[in-house]
């Protein structure tokens, strides 16, 4: 029977992995759209060029945007706490990232609607802020969950939170919101030159190679910060029951500088995520001197991973952690949602997401090759 | 208690930003099954008119879906952002649909829009129909799973209240699956959809008609319309009875409203034609009723009664009494998760646990409430019966009107005559109806399961987040500002594609196009 072959702590186990498998998955594809928009005034000059950069993306970026969505709608079934604290909590970053986003639908499809110079400057600003403000603010939002945010629990679990939009917006987690911004910023440039051509390929692979050695610069002193505890860190002191009720109250929680580093120091090997964390940028910053696109693209999609990877594995198994009350934190153990839901959803999974990587592979198939100004000129009503 | 202001304040952004989204979300599923058929037609005759259409719909049919998904976004985030309790409280059940609407719906619409749209000259004319069909079934199995979700809060089966989680939680995911609520509203709703991207279509060829432009295509799409109108019509006026029919056993108290049912009347109940419901006398003035039709569409029977609102309020307040006895041994096990006593009398009682939280709106400790205050709780499960009534009349007014123009279009086109210009300027005024309709059918959903945000579960003023009044007011406002600008510029994009016309996309060059200028016979 499955749900002897699944028992509770195997499943929240696995929906934290999937939780980890949703954002990288999100970062990695969605994240060369925020990166190409977030590069768009800086690498495209003319409006065909222009055009170039934003077709690499058109067919694509809708289907990527859905593991945004779906982040969302997993992290409702499966980590129902977390859902209804961070969105409630982070509300007006939320609201930016969400008024950035809403202007990328519209930007794609109504930029090429009308030839007014005016008009398609406008659309590209759009762009712009559809790109590089939610790449910010998640990294932002990381960098305030690695702090712990100011929450608590009443005792019928209304989530209550204390903080303000400023509070948010700290130095640290600005830190954090670099880190995000340069990953996907190379991640976005490695996509330009894999699939554009032409001056547009070429000052992407210049400002790519820039913001590889400032991404994995900044992870890496990222590292450091938590070396010395500036992040502070959250240890669960109490018994863990991994197969108990998902509760958050009644739990001991201390702050302790070093707890963020414990995991790694318990099992060593996992040193490998963070490690790559700073190797696999400075591949891609090679790869972009190289002008070898494929290996490029593919060493960014590794770095992003393990940069997310890395903030997951130092928290776990805290997953938001509560800076006044350290005992209300949310953790693998005590946010999840029931035993059924866990399974029902997995199974879900199980059935779904092949499917959806299969054909998504299919389209980026039969998308296969460069978009070049030939491409746009001829594509007419169909490119964007 | 929370502070009213701020619920009122969320329910204002959540009723404006969900009927804003479904001002996109009707047309996307009509018409994307529309220019699905007109590409299955050109893919079976190859005669380049069908192509020609399909390229022309679709490209309306895109600055509609840019507007859907994007408001979309704000939709799968704003339950956490300002219901954050409800979120704890039912993310469990809730969610779950929520989840698989992304991986199975979302996934498939999203991937496949892209091809629908850059690929005519990347694949075979075939695996192009198949991916029409594709982003078309997509967004109607993203309908089924939202409304499997919104179902589970007309009717919350398979799910109880679990003490030692605070929250409800699933006990039988396959009667969420195939909740009879759930099942109606989807069809009811995909219909819905169907006759927006009739209409649509309908009243635009008509334009095209009027001025004697683009003729041939007009005309065709004007037939498909019509017919396709028809069946969607109908299918929406008999499966809507259909929701009446389940209503009765999960909602009687929404159907009461609807009708404006006071007191309990000998079955079969009479249907109020017109009427003035009166909520401070808790009469109707100047009822005009049509006997047996309420009861025959309630109950599909002749000798079962229907409630009237008087008897639900007496039921409710039984619910209430019911409902502290759950809610006094929660606090108990609040304090001892083990005490076995408490746990056996919350047992018996926890399906009225809901009921006593709505005492928390007129006294903190639902506990210390009044015999008083338990009676104005009881009526406070009374929806605005005006408003109900009013708008559910003036949903089949529209309704019946629209199925109207479909039937003589469709009689007009199938003989041999010219069709009169009366008719078309008809289809072209028609246009707003369906989408009227449909933000009135949602407003008697949601503004009649009031004060419920889960029917009997959970009241809607418990369940927000803990915001400031500053903070909604800045998004409510930013919300309004960008949608307002967004619409402006979607409807001069609409206007301008309408008045280019056809012409822009016929005799697009391509290798797709070769194929289509083969003669057809």
């Amino acid at each position: 029977m499955i749900h002897t072959l699944f028992d509770y702590t195997t499943l929240r186990l696995i929906w934290w992995i999937l939780l980890g498998v949703l954002l990288i998955g999100f970062a990695v594809t969605d994240g060369f759209d925020m990166g190409v928009g977030a590069l768009l005034p800086f690498v495209a000059k003319t409006d065909t060029e222009r055009r170039v950069a934003i077709n690499t993306i058109g067919p694509v970026w809708e289907g990527n945007q859905v593991w945004f969505i779906l982040g969302g709608g997993a992290i409702f079934a499966a980590w129902p706490a977390l859902y209804a604290l961070s969105f409630s909590g982070f509300y007006l970053a939320m609201f930016l990232v969400l008024f950035a986003l809403i202007l990328r639908p519209v930007g794609f499809k109504y930029r090429s609607k009308r030839d007014g110079v005016a008009w398609r400057r406008n659309w590209d600003w759009a762009l712009f802020v559809g790109g590089a403000v939610p790449a910010l603010i998640l990294g932002v939002a990381v960098g305030n969950a690695l702090q712990g945010v100011p929450f608590h629990f009443t005792d019928d679990l209304r989530p209550i939170y204390e903080g303000t939009l400023f509070g948010l917006l700290n130095p640290l987690a600005l830190y954090c919101g670099l880190v995000s911004l340069s990953m996907l910023v190379m991640h976005g440039a490695a996509w330009l030159t894999f699939k554009a051509d032409g001056p547009v390929a070429d000052r992407a692979a210049s400002i790519g190679t820039k913001a590889a050695l400032i991404a994995a610069v900044l992870f890496a002193g990222g590292g450091v910060l938590v070396w010395f505890g500036a992040f502070g860190g959250y240890q669960v002191t109490s018994p863990i029951v991994w197969d108990g009720p998902s509760n958050p109250l009644g739990k001991t929680v201390v702050i302790n500088p070093a707890a963020w580093l414990q995991n790694f120091r318990t099992t060593p090997w996992l040193g490998i995520v963070p490690l790559l964390g700073v190797v696999a940028p400075l591949l891609a910053a090679a790869g972009f001197r190289a002008r070898r696109a494929g290996l490029t693209f593919l060493a960014s999609k590794l770095g992003v991973a393990c940069i997310i990877a890395t903030v997951g594995l130092s928290m776990f198994p805290v997953i938001l952690p509560s800076s006044t009350h350290a005992g209300d934190s949310l953790t693998v153990f005590d946010a999840s949602s029931s035993q059924a839901t866990l399974r029902n959803m997995l199974i879900a999974t199980v059935i779904f997401l092949p499917i959806v990587l299969a054909y998504t592979a299919w389209v980026y198939k039969v998308l296969w090759g460069k978009v070049s100004a030939t491409t746009i000129e001829n594509a007419g009503s169909s490119a964007y | 208690m929370t502070n009213p202001l701020l619920v009122e304040l969320s329910r204002l952004q959540f009723a404006l930003t969900a009927m804003y989204h479904f001002l996109f979300v009707p047309l996307t599923l009509g018409l994307s099954v529309l220019v699905a058929m007109m590409e299955t037609v050109y893919v079976m005759t190859r005669r380049a008119i069908w192509r020609d259409m399909t390229k022309f719909w679709g490209l309306l049919f895109g600055i509609n879906f840019a507007l859907g998904v994007a408001t979309g976004l704000t939709m799968e985030f704003e339950f956490g952002m300002n219901w954050a309790f409800y979120s704890h409280y039912v993310g469990d059940i809730f969610g779950a649909p929520l989840a698989i609407e992304g991986l199975m719906a979302f996934f498939l619409e999203a991937t496949f829009i892209g091809l629908f749209f850059f690929g005519w000259d990347k694949m075979s004319p075939r695996a192009h129909l198949a991916v029409t069909w594709l982003v078309a079934l997509g967004s109607n199995l993203s309908a089924l799973w939202i409304l499997i979700a919104n179902g589970w809060m007309q009717n919350p089966v398979g799910a109880v209240f679990n003490p030692d989680t605070m929250r409800m939680e699933v006990t039988d995911f396959v009667s969420v699956l195939f909740n009879p609520t759930a099942q109606a509203k989807f069809v009811h709703t995909v219909s819905a959809g169907y006759v927006c991207g009739a209409a649509f279509v309908l009243g635009i060829s008509a334009f095209y008609i009027l001025r004697g432009r683009n003729v041939q295509l007009a005309k065709r799409s004007f037939v498909i319309a019509s017919a396709f109108g028809v069946a969607a019509a109908l299918s929406v006026i008999v499966l809507g009875d259909e929701s009446g029919y389940t209503i009765t056993d999960n909602q009687k108290m929404k159907l009461a409203a609807m009708e404006a049912m006071w007191q309990t009347e000998p079955a079969p109940a009479g249907f109020t034609a017109f009427g003035i419901p009166d909520m401070q006398t808790r009469t109707t003035r100047y009822a005009i009723e049509i006997p047996w039709v309420m009861g025959l569409i309630g109950t599909r029977s002749i000798d079962q009664q229907i409630p009237g609102i008087f008897d639900l309020v007496n039921k409710a307040e039984a619910n209430i009494r019911n409902g502290l006895v759950a809610y006094d041994a929660l606090q108990k096990l609040k304090k001892n998760h083990a005490d076995p006593a408490a746990r056996a009398v919350f047992d018996k009682a926890r399906g009225d646990l809901g009921y006593a939280l709505l005492l928390k709106r007129y006294v903190e400790n639902p506990l210390l409430a009044t015999p008083g205050q338990i009676h104005d709780a009881a009526w406070s499960t009374v929806p605005s019966v005006p408003s109900i009534f009013f708008a559910f009349r003036f949903m089949v007014l529209f309704g019946f009107a629209l199925l109207a123009v479909f039937v003589v279009s469709l009689w007009y086109t199938m003989r041999e005559t010219t069709a009169p210009r009366w008719l078309f300027r008809l289809a072209l005024w028609a246009m707003p109806l369906p989408w009227l309709a449909a933000e009135l059918g949602w407003f008697v959903a949601e503004f009649g399961r009031q004060p419920w945000i889960i029917d009997g579960v959970l009241p809607t003023f418990l369940a927000t987040s803990e915001l400031g009044i500053s903070d909604l007011v800045l998004t409510i406002v930013g919300f309004t500002a960008v949608y307002g600008v967004l619409a402006v510029i979607e409807v001069r994009l609409m206007l301008q594609a309408i008045k280019k016309g056809p012409d822009a996309v016929i005799g697009e060059a391509g290798p797709f196009g070769d194929f289509a200028r083969q003669p057809a016979e």
